[in-house]
């Protein structure tokens, strides 16, 4: 079974996360990376938004990143897939790897980057003037691919991956915007499925769903995590607590402190990690 | 609480027995509601009535003119104010046709423009850029129309027309000698005039997009040229339409630069190469020569059909938009 559990606000931390909710992760030997970033550092003009951040992400994990607004958080996914540059006057110091390759180097086009690193956002985004299963295949169909065999079969696997299926296979000509909230978040990530990425990034998922859509999509990074590496951005502690198995805690751009979520959450080597989990600030 | 147990002949909201700030400010007052509403509406009105009084006006004066012709007006070509008939067809045609060919040009270049001034162009070169478009749109119509004479036409003479007419030569649009002044240096000094309104206003439309959207298509490994026509492009096609209609409602009306080059010849023929005639122009030219009661009611006519094939226009452009959400709609429902 799935372990999402709906935690209420006057349980302690501790409370929360004794929950024999993740595997111990640290009794396991070193897991396969497959992310590695060194010292990466990155301006939006003068202003320096993250500063010399390393960190290595394994594969098959939900890797959780969090801190208080402004902290860098978001700025550190987006240049998991080089998103980041899509804001004028960027500048990025430093290197991410992924599975070995340089994620920057010259010859790498970030087109490329984006379809191996697939990317879901704060809110759901479908096109509003495409069909449901438009909107799965698009990315297929940017990328060539016209065969309406091989397109069908995507479009079914994608949404069933994404726990769609079920709810729309019969409205697939309606459209993408036609669903709620939560319907047309996991629709963008059925969307950004269907390209088969290797990684995906989610910059606070369900920070506009309410409790019941956001336990649907909890339940289904769950399952992702079999096939795919999965870093997420969230503001929610609980969340964090409920579906990561490592967590990153940042603070004005830096990163304080990186681990398996249980020990982040039980016993912080860091000050300011413990003050932020206790909800002294932040 | 305290309202539950405050005296029940205290007003509601006096005064609470500490010093408030209550106390001392204002009653709300009504009477600015009121006279902000009846203001605004009386302003509304005032846009609706002269639309319909530049109606009633072009209608009275014209009336002794439909009595005469009747529907002969709209569908006959003779324009023959000595023996006193009239027919407003080859005005109609041209009208029509210039602005057909100026929507041809002004629309690709105007939305190109307008994507590559939000999507593509390097942040130092947009203001500027954007400023000399806008000041195109402040050069007097007057102005465009004598370099229409002087240099445009000379050199669309002298190169794309010749060119048009050794490779296009065979088909009707393009046969016949080169004059200079005709239907299509016509349609193309309308495109100059409304292309800075089709880029601002698609530019305004092209802005709107929610970078969200574009996110969607990067996130996906769109290049910058898909992220456009799937996320923003698309997203905006609705508002780009109104964009070509509020262009296509100046390029009807246009009249100084494109009496200056269009060739003012009242005929109605295949080649665009030859000289042509639209309603404004005829109205530009004629106004003071009408010597007659019927020659003036006859340009009063013209001028109903310039505006109503505006409002026409319109309408079906209101309507085309409707039915292709309720396209969309009834897909919904299906």
């Amino acid at each position: 079974m799935v372990n999402v559990v709906m935690t209420t606000p006057e349980q302690s931390v501790t409370e929360r996360i004794e929950r024999p909710a993740q595997p111990p992760v640290s009794a396991e030997p070193a897991p396969k990376l497959t992310f590695e970033a060194k010292n990466v550092s990155i301006w939006y003009g003068e202003k320096r938004a993250i500063e010399n951040v390393s960190l290595d992400i394994a594969s098959n994990a939900v890797t959780a990143i969090i801190g208080p607004s402004g902290c860098g958080k978001s700025t550190f996914l987006r240049a998991l897939n080089r998103m980041h540059e899509l804001v004028p006057k960027t500048r990025m110091d430093g290197t991410v790897l992924l599975h070995g390759e340089d994620l920057y180097s010259k010859t790498v086009d970030p087109a490329i980057v984006r379809r191996r690193v697939g990317m879901i956002f704060q809110k759901s985004n479908p096109f509003p003037t495409m069909t449901i299963g438009e909107n799965v295949i698009v990315g297929l169909r940017l990328n060539g691919v016209r065969n309406h065999k091989f397109l069908n079969e995507r479009l079914e696997k994608s949404l069933r991956m994404a726990a769609l299926w079920d709810e729309v296979k019969d409205d697939l000509h309606k459209p993408g915007t036609s669903l709620s909230g939560g319907q047309q978040q996991r629709l963008c990530i059925a969307r950004s499925l269907a390209v088969e990425p290797e990684v995906i990034l989610m910059d606070e998922p369900c920070s506009a769903l309410d409790p019941i859509a956001t336990a649907k999509i909890e339940e289904l990074i769950h399952e992702l995590k079999a096939k795919y590496t999965i870093v997420t951005v969230t503001h929610n502690m609980q969340q964090a607590g409920r579906i990561s198995d490592y967590t990153a805690f940042m603070y004005l751009g830096r990163l304080i402190e990186f681990g398996p979520t249980t020990k982040i959450f039980t016993n912080p080597t860091e000050k300011q990690t413990e003050d932020y989990i206790t909800g002294r600030f932040g | 609480m305290e309202v539950a147990t405050a005296p029940a002949s205290k007003a509601f909201g006096a005064p609470g027995e500490p010093a408030s700030a209550r106390q001392v400010m204002a009653r709300p007052s009504r009477f600015g509601d009121k006279a902000f509403e009846w203001l605004t509406c009386a302003m509304a009105l005032t846009v609706v009535v002269l639309v319909i009084l530049t109606g009633w006006e072009l209608w009275i004066g014209s009336v002794g003119a439909i009595k005469k012709f009747g529907f002969h007006f709209l569908v006959t070509s003779t324009w023959d104010p000595v023996a006193d008939q009239f027919g407003a067809l080859p005005f109609i045609y041209g009208t029509l046709v210039s602005s057909l060919i100026a929507l041809l040009i002004a629309v690709p270049l105007g939305i190109a423009t307008a994507a590559y001034l939000t999507e593509l162009a390097p942040l130092w070169i947009r203001q500027p850029l954007v400023s000399l478009i806008e000041m195109l749109a402040a050069i007097p119509s007057v102005i465009l129309g004598l370099w229409g004479i002087f240099v445009m036409i000379p050199w669309l003479r002298d190169y794309p027309f010749a060119w048009l007419k050794r490779f296009f030569g065979w088909t009707p649009l393009f046969s016949g000698s080169i004059y200079g002044p005709c239907m299509l240096a016509g349609g193309i000094i309308i495109a100059v005039m409304i292309l800075p309104i089709i880029v601002s206003v698609s530019r305004e439309i092209l802005r709107s997009v929610p970078d969200l959207q574009r996110e969607a298509a990067y996130g996906l490994g769109a290049t910058r040229w898909e992220a456009t026509r799937i996320a923003v492009l698309s997203y905006a096609k609705k508002g780009l339409f109104g964009a070509v209609i509020l262009g296509l409602g100046r390029a009807l009306g246009e009249t100084m630069a494109v009496t200056m080059v269009i060739g003012n010849t009242p005929q109605i023929v295949a080649s665009l190469f030859q000289p042509g005639y639209t309603l404004a122009s005829v109205l530009a030219n004629e106004f003071t020569e009408a010597t007659t009661d019927i020659y003036l009611q006859a340009l009063f006519e013209i001028g109903l059909v310039l505006f109503g094939i505006t409002i026409l226009v319109n309408l079906l452009a209101q309507l085309l938009l409707r039915t292709i959400s309720t396209t969309s709609a009834t897909r919904a429902v299906q």
